[in-house]
């Protein structure tokens, strides 16, 4: 079901190509009913996600590249499940909202997109290391095809300092990937990129140092951790609106994902010891995001960096190493996916008709298109964290963890809290409240129904991820509850056993 | 004290609908209303607040004896050891809260359908009103104080929309826009004391948050610990209480419909914070300390805003400030441990400041949206009903004998002075708080309601009494302003708060406040009716003095230059020259050193990239294929 899940949106972009370009709504059509399919088929794995275990669950296994012992194994637990379903929920309302602004080279875009679904879900599911680095890979070409091609002005710029950028830290994680196998080889005799038999290598401090530093580069310029961020703005800026809905909604979640399911349980030492190191970029990253946000003449770019800040809180909640810290993160990674992907979504709309993102173009919308700006006011609350929406509870619970672990990174953090609401609301106020001046707006539309139909979902789950969210906290418990098990149990064995062998050696 | 498990619980499963009713006016006002039939919003918004004061005065009725009811719907968050319930509980403070807020609520959604009655946009106002409504319930009625909290954020959200509701205005965007953000920081405090609070029980294995089980287990907490807890949260009560420092954002909040004045920022919302540390007491009481803090900021914040109400101009200005000041009387009242005396002015105070807000309404709505009291006077014959009633809250809040204001601030008066918590200065400050409030509150009245009418010969033409939807709540406030002082408050609360015990104190320390405020009454009457002269000649001989309080001792200005453009300096520093320069510029220098000492990086940047993606595709088809296979 995994595999189905993960390779009919690549099934789907490949019979794309069948189709004579010309037929533009033909091929919207199908390229929608295949991300939906998904989304319908993805559901299956949520009502079969059995959450008394914290193991692999719909896992499949075959050989792959048998003599470096490299296997196709995907499976799914309480940590992946519902970023994969985040995925499969955002890909189709992309592909809907691009029925307004895609109108070149409709069929490639498509392709592409249902190409970088398949890239993504493959990510969250590879339990094999190769695999994952593979899907990891995939997953840059099409976005930077997506900003190239569909992009502003500075595409080009963008797409290359974007793919560059994320490269220069994936190849030193490859480099990590194949040393820790070949650690498995020294130790164990066998050759494989199992996650689950890597998680046996006991690694000395000084090695682990290097691979995770390794891993760490490559997921803190994803995530983007400052000061590895200044790639998001030039993307988000340049690239069309699903690009920055799937780059934020998505994308940059592999970063943290992969912390959570690579880098701190294969090398806890090391994650421990970096852990100040960490949470002091995280925090700076938090204020610092918001600070800068706050001052952004262009609306993408405000988004931008109030990610910055937003994903220091998951990062942040992740280094809490407590289960409060870590639900909260995986939490906050949906809700950012929810709440930033509805703010482009909305930057998006207005960009289409006006085609500026300059807040001062704008101001007194709320008179000319009610509805709209109803939506964005119901999507900014959620992502300033207001009780009863998703963000906060996210939030909530990445501040309670990490109050315990690092009270002052706690209250450093709080206080982004506080800037969020800031550039949030002085954005808000320029763009939708005041007197309707400028006379380029008159002519806006208030949202169209295709339009209403991409939010209403987004608005519905925010709502309900705020007034009941233990359906997914209790879904994620047992695979949270394994890894920071792990990570506190292989900390303390391999101190032991580490201890010793480098005590003689000094 | 009353440990949790004596008290006796019952479950009134129909405790959720209190909160319900105003929730559904909400939808129906959003989707129904602003849409298709805007008058149905003047029914359904005050009918659902209705519905809730019925539903609130059966449970009034159905309250055990010293006990509680309660209503559990679901389990909210649960995180590890972290456990939240959506859980309503009713005891008698919260009985209260629930019969003032519904109660006063709903005469003032009544006011509104006559105050808004031309403003097309009423549907979208009665939803933000009855979003406002459902979550002050929620606030007093969570069992716990992470639900408190979403009241708490939730009532603060309803003030933001509110306050700038005629949007298209700048200046009234802003001034919700600073409301929200000052409230914010005050959050900020209010959430490290929970998560303190949180931790230190769970230090000792009590994991919760639930008023009742905290206060059985505060005994585990060390002295240190509770008076940290205790003045963090008082922050956050600082901030929506308007309290020194963060009181800043409430006058500017007056530009918000009055209505909206009256029942948040007079009634309601702002006695949050007070309702807060009042369910709290329990801890309080632990910390000698904090309650210090509280009866010192609340007697500093009463004397304070009393002096800037003195020389104001605007009609809503001097009431904000009056209310600054008010709830710093209650504040001191808690903070003397007088928590009962505390809350019996919050309830008095919802009745005689709704009443003078509405009051005010209906003078701005007969002066064409006039508010400034220089042009106003002789009001009195042309608005009567306006005019008695107001005449009645004033006499309520200057403390005039035998009507409500005169019990609630004596009792806060006398446990300021002789609780083992009070002192002789807090009482002064007090004291002299209550004369200058006589003083401004007679000056406003006087000079708009007596003399001759100073407004301009069009607006005069106009003046009228206001219709009967507005009057009718200003009589029934009015009647409640007299009697409130009646409804043996203390005596009800004593089932939370504990047996109170009237404090025993000499003849003058009783009855000098209510002296004091009738010679502020006395003042107000010879220098703005019988010798008007000399306020001018006053104004001019304390020249310095006036302006300073005229301009509100600067502290906004001061906040701007210390908070607001250092941060937007810095900010714009971090983005042009720490962004873009240093950090974008060294990212981008690497690859430009790399570019220009190997060539072949060149080709691989961009030739390679398409190679490259064919053998993703390659790749994936074959992983398929043999998957597949």
């Amino acid at each position: 079901m995994v595999s189905a899940v993960v390779f009919l949106p690549l099934l789907g972009a490949l019979y794309l190509l069948f189709i004579p370009s010309q037929q533009e709504e033909k091929i919207r059509q199908y390229a929608l009913g295949t991300a939906l399919l998904t989304f319908l088929i993805s559901l299956g794995l949520l009502t079969g996600f059995d959450s008394d275990t914290a193991d692999f669950q719909f896992v499949s296994q075959a050989n792959w590249i048998e003599d470096f012992g490299i296997q196709y194994a995907v499976g799914i637990d309480g940590i992946s499940l519902f970023l994969i379903l985040l995925t499969t929920f955002l890909t189709p309302l992309v592909l809907l909202a691009s029925w307004g602004d895609i109108h070149t080279r409709v069929k490639e875009y498509q392709f592409f997109f249902l190409l970088l679904e398949t890239g993504m879900l493959g990510t969250f599911v590879a339990t094999d290391l190769f695999l994952f680095y593979v899907f990891w890979e995939v997953m840059l070409i099409p976005m930077y095809f997506l900003i190239g091609i569909w992009g502003g002005p500075r595409r080009i710029y963008a797409a290359i300092k974007f793919l560059l950028y994320t490269m220069v830290g994936s190849l030193l994680m490859l480099i990590a990937i194949v040393y820790l196998a070949y650690l498995h080889n020294v130790q164990h005799a066998v050759v494989t990129f199992d996650l689950l038999r890597l998680y046996d290598v006991s690694i000395p401090l000084e090695t682990q140092r290097w691979l995770f530093a390794a891993f760490a580069l490559s997921f803190a310029i994803k995530i983007p951790l400052f000061p590895f961020h200044t790639w998001l703005p030039d993307a988000h800026v340049e690239a069309p609106t699903g690009g920055s809905v799937i780059l934020a909604g998505v994308m940059l979640k592999m970063g943290t994902y992969g912390f959570l399911r690579f880098a701190l349980p294969l090398f806890p030492n090391a994650a421990l010891e970096a852990t100040p190191l960490i949470m002091t970029l995280a925090v700076i990253g938090i204020v610092y995001g918001a600070l800068v946000a706050m001052v952004q003449p262009d609306l993408k770019k405000l988004v931008a960096y109030s990610s910055v800040s937003h994903l220091g809180f998951v990062v942040l909640g992740m280094f809490a190493f407590n289960v409060q810290g870590t639900e909260g993160a995986i939490y906050q990674m949906l809700n950012h996916g929810l709440s930033t992907g509805a703010l482009f979504l909305l930057v998006g709309i207005i960009y289409e008709q006006r085609h500026t993102r300059l807040i001062s173009e704008y101001g007194g919308l709320w008179k000319q298109v009610p509805v709209y700006a109803s939506i964005f006011l119901f999507v900014m609350l959620s992502s300033i964290g207001l009780p009863g929406l998703n963000g906060f509870v996210g939030e909530f619970l990445i501040l309670l963890g990490t109050f315990k672990a690092n009270t002052l990174a706690g209250v450093i953090a709080v206080s982004g809290v506080v800037l969020g609401a800031v550039y949030m609301l002085w954005m808000f106020q320029r763009v939708i409240f005041g007197p309707l001046t400028n006379a380029a707006n008159q002519t806006l539309r208030d949202l169209n129904r295709r339009e209403i139909l991409i939010f209403v979902p987004i608005l519905v789950l925010m709502l309900f991820m705020g007034l009941y969210p233990n359906p997914f906290l209790s879904r994620m418990e047992k695979s949270v509850e394994a890894t920071l098990a792990r990570i506190e149990q292989s900390s303390v064995v391999s101190t032991a056993s580490v201890a010793t062998p480098s005590s003689k050696e000094h | 004290m009353h440990e949790a498990h004596d008290v006796t619980v019952q479950t009134l499963p129909y405790l959720r609908f209190i909160v319900l009713f105003p929730l559904f006016g909400v939808l129906f006002n959003i989707f129904y209303a602003s849409r298709l039939n805007r008058q149905s919003a003047s029914i359904i918004g005050p009918g659902v607040v209705l519905l809730s004061f019925m539903l609130a005065v059966s449970a009034f009725f159905q309250l055990p004896d010293g006990g509680a009811l309660v209503d559990n719907i679901f389990p909210w968050i649960t995180s590890g050891n972290f456990h939240v319930d959506f859980a309503l509980r009713v005891d008698a403070l919260s009985a209260m809260m629930i019969l003032v807020i519904t109660g006063v609520g709903f005469l003032i959604h009544v006011y509104s359908t006559g105050y808004m009655a031309h403003d097309e946009d009423s549907a979208r106002y009665f939803a933000y009103l009855n979003l406002f409504t459902a979550a002050m319930l929620l606030l007093v009625m969570g069992e716990n104080l992470l639900l408190l909290f979403v009241g708490w954020e939730g009532v603060g959200l309803c003030s933001y929309l509110l306050i700038g509701f005629w949007y298209t205005d700048e200046e009234k965007a802003s001034a919700g826009k600073k409301a929200f953000i000052v409230n914010r920081v005050g959050d900020a405090g209010f959430l490290l004391g929970l998560f303190l609070l949180f931790w230190s029980l769970g230090d000792n294995g009590v994991w919760t948050l639930s008023f009742t089980e905290i206060q059985a287990n505060a005994s585990v907490l060390s002295a240190g610990t509770v008076t940290a807890i205790c003045l963090l949260l008082f922050i956050g009560a600082t901030g929506k209480s308007a309290q020194i420092p963060l009181y800043v954002w409430l006058p500017d909040a007056m530009a918000g419909p009055t209505p909206v004045s009256a029942l948040i920022h007079a009634a309601t919302m702002v006695t949050a914070g007070i309702y807060m540390v009042a369910r709290l007491h329990f801890l309080y009481s632990m910390s000698p300390t904090a309650l210090g803090v509280i009866a010192y900021v609340g007697a500093g914040t009463a004397f304070f805003a009393a002096t800037i109400a003195l020389v104001q101009t605007d009609i809503k200005k001097v009431l904000a400030y009056s209310t600054v000041s008010q709830l710093g009387y209650m504040f001191l009242g808690l903070g003397v441990g007088a928590y009962s005396a505390g809350v019996f002015h919050l309830m008095t105070h919802a009745f005689f400041k709704a009443l003078l807000f509405l009051g005010a309404g209906s003078v701005i709505h007969g002066m064409s949206d006039e508010q400034d009291i220089r042009k106003m006077g002789g009001l009195r014959d042309k608005m009567p009903t306006t005019y008695w009633t107001f005449a009645v809250a004033c006499l309520a809040i200057a403390g005039v004998p035998f009507l409500s204001g005169f019990f609630s601030k004596d009792l806060i008066l006398e446990e300021a002075y002789a609780s083992p918590h009070g002192s002789g200065l807090l009482w002064l400050i007090g004291t002299i708080g209550a004369g200058m409030t006589a003083f401004y509150m007679f000056r406003l009245l006087f000079l708009t309601f007596w003399g001759e009418t100073r407004a301009d010969h069009e607006v005069a033409h106009h003046i009228h009494e206001s219709p009967s939807a507005m009057t009718m709540p200003l009589v029934v406030l009015a009647v409640l302003s007299v009697i409130g002082g009646y409804f043996s408050l203390p005596h009800f609360l004593s089932a939370v708060f504990g047996e109170h015990h009237a404090a025993h104190v000499s003849f003058l320390v009783r009855y000098l406040p209510t002296l004091v405020g009738l010679g502020g009454i006395g003042l107000a009457y010879l220098l703005y009716v019988k010798e008007p002269h000399r306020a001018e000649q006053l104004s001019e001989q304390f020249a310095a003095l006036h302006k300073l309080l005229l301009n509100k001792y600067s502290i906004d200005e001061m906040y701007e230059a210390v908070f607001v453009r250092p941060t937007l300096a810095a900010s714009q520093w971090l983005w042009q020259v720490w962004d873009t320069l240093v950090i974008d510029g060294t990212v981008n220098g690497t690859a430009q050193t790399a570019d220009t000492s190997a060539s072949w990086l060149r080709l691989w940047q961009t030739g390679n990239v398409q190679n490259y993606a064919l053998s993703f595709v390659c790749g994936a088809i074959a992983i398929l294929g043999y998957y597949l296979w």
